[in-house]
């Protein structure tokens, strides 16, 4: 299948005053997924949705629409909409007239503009709601006035800048099911905007793990958190157990005093390496059964799962999430399978996103 | 108990409104019915539906709209730019400045301006146009009312705009809307809160302008106010000042109800 890029990013750098937010960022966004830009705050995630939308315009490089240079164009001459943060809804106009500003503005008829109020909606599940002030719905709701109010313009693009974030948790996971489900159902493409790791591997087909104004890497959800390339990303996603160790030779690796069989290579021999054991892969066993034994320090009871906080011999600390209880100050055996070692080149640990950004899926 | 400690506390405001509010109007209002020579009679309201006081009371209304509507287009403007500056705080300040100049002293640099051997002129002189008659003017009666309640206007404005969310104009924006249509249809009908008490703070005191008609304007300008005066102080005929009083209050209560009506 060939691609079918709706938006590319050249060396895309965005300075404010000197300070650099966004630094030679490159890369690609196809037509129809879903994307997630996920990073701390102040990493450049919403920067890249404003230059996308047009609201600013990039110090350096150049930004490509259906292989236009865009640089230039301003917000209202573009085919993406926006959900914002704080859904930046018109309060004086009441919901039919907010959702309805994109058609007057390009002056559709009367009857047109109501049949596609009327649709969007119903699109976000609520009709019979036209004739709502804005000050009279709940936040819930006026998610979904936002939503309608930027599809009912059939944008090319919707970029949603952390629309969740102001949403309670259990309001939070329904509209994470039902924006994934909306994004089918238009066919369009969605730029999602997040800090939350867990919306951001639940919902989307593609993420943008980005850290001080770079890509630190890009894939699918399953790609990042089972492969984190570096350091951060795999800190940022899930909780890790992160080790420095020695790549042996292909296939085996040393930490915490041993040597594994792992599924890695291509690295020099003895090269020092980060290894990442995801807690969850982690399986309590008896001492001897173990492949590594450590004692445990303490112990939680998360609902779905308990939290054990553990010390090998050398003094490395390991969080284990299992199903079977321990005791506390009981020496334990770990097991894990070789793919559960994800191996990370310690020196370049950021360069190698944006290379694997493109050529990869 | 709570109620009547209540009703101790209101006791100095009542006394205030009062005193200095409700008494002096209902003085005005008592005036009014007198002629010249201390007669009852109503004859001053019917001698203000002559065509001479009705045109007094056009004249007083058109200028205090012609004020209003300068002082709106070169206020929100600037108050505009004022919430894009760096340092608007400060902008603000040397806005709110000349406010704190008296206005006589003011008015009064502005005849020395506009005078025939003033600023203006010697501007006018040095382009070629020649000296004109500037003082004494409908312009440079208006010029100067409009320098005078800038401030006022800019003030209120200024507040409105700085509590506009900025997102609901890249909102705007990002739904297709032009510059002008942002802020024809986003900008200027939430920042008309602003506006109304603008145009209040500006349009009825400039309805009972007196003094600046008087100075900068000299006698080509009558309007409600320097007629109220003329009566008090130069005809002593207290009653036809009173009725005109009353009838600025009754105009003045009608603005307020027509610009008043804020969420």
């Amino acid at each position: 299948m060939s691609k079918d890029v709706i938006i590319r990013f050249e060396h895309v750098t965005k300075q404010y005053d000197g300070l650099v937010v966004l630094d030679d960022v490159s890369f690609e966004i196809e037509r129809g997924k879903f994307y997630t830009l996920l990073g701390p705050s102040g990493c450049g995630k919403t920067t890249i949705l404003r230059l996308i939308a047009g609201f600013i315009e990039p110090t350096k490089g150049t930004i490509y629409f259906n292989g236009k240079n865009i640089n230039h164009v301003p917000a209202n001459k573009r085919q993406v909409n926006t959900v914002f943060q704080d859904y930046a809804l018109f309060p004086h106009l009441n919901v039919f007239e907010n959702v309805a500003f994109g058609l007057r503005v390009k002056k559709m008829k009367y009857a047109d503009i109501q049949e596609k109020v009327a649709e969007a909606l119903r699109f976000v599940n609520l009709e019979g709601y036209e004739h709502r002030e804005i000050r009279e719905m709940s936040g819930g709701q006026r998610q979904r006035v936002a939503i309608a109010r930027a599809i009912v313009n059939e944008p090319e693009v919707l970029l949603l800048d952390e629309p969740l974030s102001a949403l309670d948790l259990k309001l939070r996971t329904e509209m994470q099911y039902e924006l994934r489900e909306l994004q089918r159902r238009l066919g369009i493409t969605f730029i999602f905007v997040t800090h939350d790791q867990e919306e951001a591997l639940a919902m989307s087909d593609q993420i943008f793990v980005l850290h001080k104004g770079k890509i630190q890497q890009s894939g699918t959800p399953k790609d990042i958190y089972d492969e984190p390339v570096n350091r951060f990303v795999a800190d940022f996603i899930g909780e890790s157990n992160i080790l420095p160790g020695t790549m042996i030779a292909d296939f085996l690796v040393e930490f915490a005093g041993k040597r594994f069989e792992c599924v890695d290579q291509g690295f020099y021999p003895n090269e020092p390496v980060e290894v990442v054991i995801r807690p969850e892969d982690l399986e309590i066993t008896t001492r001897d059964q173990g492949k590594l034994q450590v004692r445990v320090d303490s112990q939680l009871f998360r609902g779905v799962h308990y939290e054990l906080c553990c010390y090998d011999q050398h003094g490395n600390e390991w969080l284990v999430h299992s199903t079977k209880k321990a005791e506390v100050g009981e020496e334990i055996g770990l097991y894990f399978e070789p793919e559960a070692i994800h191996v990370m080149r310690v020196s370049e640990a950021q360069e190698v996103s944006d290379g694997e950004g493109s050529d990869e899926t | 108990m709570k109620h009547n400690t209540r009703n101790v506390y209101l006791i100095p405001y009542v006394l205030w409104i009062v005193l200095f509010v409700v008494a002096p109007i209902l003085l005005i209002l008592y005036y009014s019915f007198f002629d010249i020579e201390g007669q009852w009679t109503i004859a001053n309201y019917k001698k203000f539906f002559t065509p001479i006081y009705l045109k007094m009371t056009f004249s007083s209304f058109w200028y205090a709209f012609l004020i209003t509507v300068f002082s709106l287009l070169i206020a929100y403007p600037t108050a505009y730019l004022l919430t894009k500056t760096k340092h608007k705080q400060l902008w603000l300040l040397l806005i709110i400045l000349p406010t704190w100049v008296n206005l006589l002293l003011k008015v009064y640099a502005f005849l020395g301006i506009f005078g025939t051997y003033g600023l203006a002129n010697a501007v006018l002189e040095a382009l070629g146009v020649g000296t004109k008659q500037i003082l004494f003017t409908d312009f440079s009666f208006v010029f100067v009312s409009v320098y005078i309640f800038i401030p006022f206007m800019v003030l209120p404005i200024f507040n409105a705009l700085e509590e506009l969310n900025p997102s609901l104009v890249d909102a705007a924006r990002d739904l297709g809307a032009s510059a002008w249509t942002t802020f024809r249809r986003v900008v200027f009908p939430l920042t008309i809160d602003g506006v109304k008490a603008g145009c209040q703070a500006v349009f009825i005191p400039a309805l009972s302008l007196f003094m600046i008609t008087r100075l900068i304007a000299g006698n080509r300008v009558i309007t409600l106010g320097t007629a109220i005066e003329e009566h008090f102080l130069v005809t002593q005929d207290w009653g036809m000042g009173a009725t005109i009083a009353v009838f600025l209050i009754i105009a003045m209560a009608i603005v307020v109800i027509i610009t008043g009506n804020r969420k």
